[in-house]
């Protein structure tokens, strides 16, 4: 019974058809995370067109291996933040992380999460709400990232403190 | 009397542990299969442990009063009880906080013997050009603590590759662990694959060419009978809840002459012998590795538990565990699309039984699982780089101790089949 409440559906299907899945060429950053206490590891690009918060996500691809939860999430954020603006993107986020850190106890509204409510029963699972943000990690990042590379970015990526940037 | 032969009564021993009759997850039997993280301690032990507190509890080494005496009797009585069951002296054991806490302070120690002026701390100084070898099968633990001793002091670090089958690979055991090397840091049992690395060749290499051995044997106290002195380490290391023990509590076991000639790791308070504003000298060994206010009602608890363990017998509980991985082993080498990590037969090989499913990653496979009750370890249990070398990114374990029994190992086979079931993946039969 609880199984089915955290394996919706929808999240089975994300983890056998997965949505962005594969590097694409073309992007601004990049962002690798880890999850250190299983080893499971996304990486993740984001294409922006614009500048500041009101530039567009026009592209989002990842890599990774990881559960069902860290891949099927990845999977729902490529379809909740491409086309919209990082603003937007970003106030999706919140409202994915503040469900996802509700133990349970938040009705998730559907307009804003889509997809995403399907986690909700991930929620009263302590230990795979980390699986359930992984990917969301690497989306703010890469699009940190972004920002920050109005800089020159460095051509060879760097490591540090288990992230990775070009 | 019973002999030592005579199987395990695991029925009446389950009434001692109270978790045990707890239920999980919408009523479900608790199938605790992860000894190998934490054990669960049996009434004895939690008895113990209240009783010193309701008793004599009282700051231990100082003090007049009567309950300083007996609590100090107890916390030294405890050292006794323990180091009898490893085949040590009681001052050769130092009480830490946990395994890795043993790891460090021998690591440190090391490290600190650059500027110490203790007469013969000079035969564990490290520089360029001095090695420290490992292997490939170290939990975390007996790993990181070298990479950083090595960091510090500009010694090199080797380790012993694993075979296949996840052996340790000792073909290269003679050039690997030469004239350079300093230390040899080893698992005695993986955490991981179960493996039982041979001790007495690799002790028998580093003493030809004066190499101090460090054995981690958090895996191997635990769970058969270890005489240290027999084996002929120099330092070994094991934490107390794994073996029905308290957590905050581990043990670092030294040879006298060794802990006699290190300084110190940790610093302050019932470690010294004169203390003047400008110098202090060290309590012998092995008060002078305890700074600080010890643990003790940990201490009295971990030998309640050692005598538990003692009562019950050691090759008993080993010929129990036995009997489960071979179980174990057999049963999920008959499911389709379930690989064994590490050895697939029971031969020098403990009760930690690590697997992947096809198809199904080890989280999910763990979640599977949990909602039928049974308690397993996913991930990389803290053996990162030996999941690499075995082409897995993460692991699903079983562990087995003296409360389990065949019917916990028939309840983790069905989760399998279940988890196929439920993913859809073909292999179930």
């Amino acid at each position: 019974m609880q199984l089915q409440q955290m394996y919706q559906e929808i999240i089975l299907d994300h983890y056998k058809n997965p949505h962005g899945r594969g590097l694409r060429d073309e992007y601004d950053a990049e962002s690798f995370q880890v999850n250190p206490t299983c080893g499971d590891e996304v990486t993740l690009r984001v294409r922006l067109e614009g500048s500041g918060e009101a530039a567009t996500v026009a592209e989002v691809s990842y890599d990774g291996q990881g559960c069902s939860i860290s891949q099927a999430s990845t999977s729902v954020l490529t379809d909740l933040v491409t086309g919209h603006t990082v603003a937007e993107a970003f106030g999706t986020m919140d409202a994915f992380v503040e469900l996802m850190q509700s133990r349970g106890q938040l009705e998730p509204d559907e307009d804003v999460l889509e997809d995403a409510i399907a986690f909700a029963g991930v929620a009263k699972y302590p230990a795979r709400v980390k699986c359930a943000l992984l990917g969301w990690m690497a989306f703010k990042d890469a699009v940190a990232r972004v920002a920050d590379d109005t800089a020159p970015a460095s051509s060879n990526g760097e490591h540090s403190n288990g992230v990775t940037t070009r | 009397m019973t002999t030592t032969t005579a199987p395990l009564d695991v029925a009446a021993l389950r009434a001692d542990f109270p978790i045990l009759a707890r239920t999980i997850r919408d009523g479900r039997r608790l199938v605790y299969l992860d000894s190998g993280a934490t054990s669960q301690r049996p009434r004895q032990v939690l008895d113990a442990e209240r009783a010193f507190l309701e008793t004599a509890n009282a700051a231990v080494h100082r003090g007049a009063h009567q309950l300083a005496e007996e609590a100090t009797d107890a916390y030294e009585g405890a050292r006794a009880t323990i180091a009898a069951f490893v085949g040590a002296d009681p001052g050769e054991l130092v009480f830490t906080k946990n395994a890795t806490e043993g790891v460090n302070l021998v690591a440190y120690a090391l490290g600190n013997s650059a500027t110490s002026s203790l007469p013969g701390a000079a035969r564990f100084r490290l520089g360029p050009g001095d090695e420290i070898v490992t292997t490939e099968m170290e939990h975390h633990a007996n790993l990181v603590p070298w990479q950083e001793l090595c960091e510090r002091t500009g010694a090199t670090l080797r380790w012993f590759g694993v075979t296949d089958d996840g052996r340790l690979d000792l073909s290269t055991l003679d050039s690997l662990v030469n004239e350079r090397t300093k230390v040899v840091a080893f698992s005695h049992q993986s955490n991981v694959v179960g493996t039982v690395n041979p001790v007495e060749p690799i002790v028998a290499r580093a003493r030809e060419v004066g190499a101090l051995t460090v054995l981690d044997a958090c895996q191997s106290v635990p769970h058969r009978a270890v005489d240290f002195r027999s084996l002929g380490v120099d330092f070994a290391v094991f934490s107390g809840h794994k073996m029905l023990g308290p957590t905050g509590i581990g043990v670092l076991y030294g040879r006298r002459e060794l802990l006699e000639a290190m300084p110190p790791f940790l610093t302050g308070g019932s470690m010294i012998e004169l203390v003047t504003m400008e110098k202090t000298t060290f309590a012998p060994p092995p008060q002078r590795f305890e700074a600080g206010t010890p643990m003790t009602s940990q201490a009295v608890a971990l030998a309640a538990a050692v005598d538990y363990l003692t009562a019950v017998g050691m090759d008993r509980i080993a010929a129990h565990e036995h009997e489960l991985t071979e179980a174990a082993l057999r049963g999920l080498g008959e499911i389709p699309g379930v690989r064994i990590v590490g050895p697939t037969e029971a031969v020098d090989r403990g009760g930690a039984v690590s697997f992947v499913i096809e198809g199904i990653h080890p989280h999910d496979a763990g979640q599977v699982l949990d909602s039928v009750g049974v308690e397993v370890r996913v991930g990389h249990h803290c053996a990162w780089p030996l999941h690499r070398r075995l082409g897995v990114p993460a692991s699903v374990r079983a562990s087995f101790y003296l409360y389990n029994d065949l019917d916990e190992v028939a309840a983790l086979l069905d989760g399998v089949r279940e988890a196929q079931r439920f993913f859809g993946v073909t292999g179930a039969a």
